[in-house]
């Protein structure tokens, strides 16, 4: 697989990161401890390189109309500076990714898909593309994304903002952009995140990328800001109870196993889209196993891939799990049958050949205090 | 890089061991394992009184991210097990070579051993 480098790598080995390889990228997977990191981003604040993500930019007078046959949710509704959480399937009803979508206005849509999929994502939206009048460009190669995640996020950045620019960051809603300028660099700046904080996320040119990181580290540094790997990533998001494309989601799941029904605009929507008539099967036949939390009664963790049993027969499987930094407890996501799926369902996960006691509990595992 | 101390000789899948020839040895995990883990959250030990064998399980070491099996770098008979680790693993992390030792045995034979150079060699430890 291509070895693909960020803008920030030489910030990365400054700091003395220990690399691993994420979706052909070479990306920090921690600094320090990844334990320290997580707990960072839970009390103070988080500084995260993303820029292994990819962005795709639809423009054109059918821009929405487009993002409407292309992806599962009706696009064309967001309002002007929102962002929307949706999904790509094939025409079998299968997830090529999940992503999110900014419209900045009628006719000029950003999509972010995840960095292992963004050439197929790219190639997909290029090729649903052929009936619309729209532009679909990949921008992923020239674009950076860093974020800013935990509760002194906010406050970091309005030290890093114009006073006159204030309103724009404090103002900004969850899953809401704005353009301002940050540090001197011209940014898209979005209130979004998968870590369960409050946070935002930088869009800039990849140029400017290494001097916004060093002056948001400096800023952040009186608040307790910490640079965080995809250890720390991983952790927080599994505490939030969000799914990740390759473990909860893939071309084999269906979004109603994955609890992604709602994301899925099949009343919503009156034109066909890609997958259309798969999921709209999908939803009638109605789902075997469906993704839940699992909280684990002993210490030891539960893994991907590890089967989860119910008087000892097999009824799911692990796809995400380990020690929740945060609830000093193992958390898992597992795709468990739905008549063992119920809340306060006792399970065990068979942790290499001893049965140990979970529970089904209900997601999030962590939320915070707003 | 992670250090390995010149005074211990290691097993290659990363287990040292502290033999002086007067009484029980002990074992640990390189700093190089323990930095490769990453934080660890939770060992299981072999009993006191069990007899562990040389290049064979003995017990696992558990980080946020991953789990390993913990091989004895010996044969013989566990006389003592570290409890501050299994309370408290991240000792293992913080002092690898100290106070996050793992268990002691009575040795009645060897496995195959490196010296603290071969091993730093290996492993790209630092003597």
């Amino acid at each position: 697989m291509t070895e693909n480098y960020t803008a920030l790598y030489e910030e990365h080995k400054k700091l003395g990161a220990s690399f691993t390889d994420f979706g052909g990228w070479q990306m920090p997977l921690k600094y320090s401890s990844e334990l320290a990191e997580h707990h960072a981003v839970r009390n103070a604040a988080g500084l995260f390189d993303l820029s292994h993500m990819g962005e795709v930019w639809v423009t054109g007078p059918q821009a929405g109309a487009f993002l409407d046959y292309a992806l599962v949710g009706k696009l064309s509704a967001i309002a002007d500076g929102k962002a929307k959480y949706s999904l790509i399937c094939n025409a079998d009803g299968g997830i090529i990714d999940d992503l999110i979508t900014y419209r900045f206005g009628d006719e000029k849509y950003l999509v972010v898909p995840n960095a292992g999929n963004a050439p197929t994502v790219a190639a997909a939206l290029a090729e649903r593309a052929a009936n619309f009048n729209v532009t679909v460009e990949d921008a992923s190669a020239a674009t950076s994304l860093v974020a800013v995640q935990g509760p002194k996020a906010e406050a970091i950045l309005l030290k890093l903002t114009d006073e006159s620019q204030h309103a724009l960051v404090t103002g900004l809603k969850y899953y809401a952009f704005n353009e301002v300028s940050v540090a001197g660099h011209d940014v898209i700046l979005a209130r979004t995140g998968y870590t369960g904080e409050d946070g935002f996320e930088l869009f800039l040119p990849n140029e400017g990328a290494a001097s916004l990181w060093e002056s948001v580290a400096q800023a952040g540094e009186e608040f307790g800001i910490v640079p965080c790997g995809l250890a720390s990533r991983d952790s927080l998001r599994l505490e939030a109870g969000m799914p990740l494309y390759g473990n909860e989601l893939s071309l084999e799941r269906s979004p109603f196993d994955a609890g992604l029904g709602p994301v899925v605009a099949l009343t919503s929507k009156e034109g066909d889209f890609v997958g259309r008539a798969a999921l709209e099967a999908a939803k009638e036949a109605g789902t075997k196993r469906k993704l839940v939390g699992l909280k684990g009664h002993g210490r030891r963790a539960g893994r991907g891939g590890y089967p989860v049993l119910k008087d000892g027969n097999v009824v799911g499987e692990v796809t995400s799990g380990q020690p929740s930094p945060t609830l000093g407890y193992p958390v898992a996501l597992a795709y468990v049958d739905v008549e063992h799926a119920g809340l306060g369902t006792a399970l065990d996960v068979d942790l290499r050949g001893k049965a140990e006691p979970f529970e089904v509990v209900a997601l999030p595992f962590y939320k915070r205090q707003k | 890089m992670a250090k390995v101390a010149a005074e211990l000789k290691y097993s290659a899948e990363h287990e040292w061991i502290a033999a002086d020839g007067s009484g029980p040895s002990v074992v640990g995990v390189s700093a190089v394992a323990a930095e490769a883990l990453g934080d660890i959250v939770y060992v299981d030990l072999p009993e006191v009184g069990s007899t562990v064998t040389a290049g064979e399980t003995c017990g696992e070491i558990e980080s946020t991210k991953s789990v390993s099996d913990l091989y004895s770098p010996v044969t013989g008979e566990v006389t003592e097990v570290n409890d501050d680790v299994v309370s408290d693993p991240a000792v293992i992390n913080n002092d690898p070579y100290g106070a996050g030792w793992l268990f002691k045995v009575t040795v009645t034979e060897e496995g195959p051993l490196l010296s603290a150079q071969e091993y730093a060699e290996a492993n790209g430890g630092e003597l």
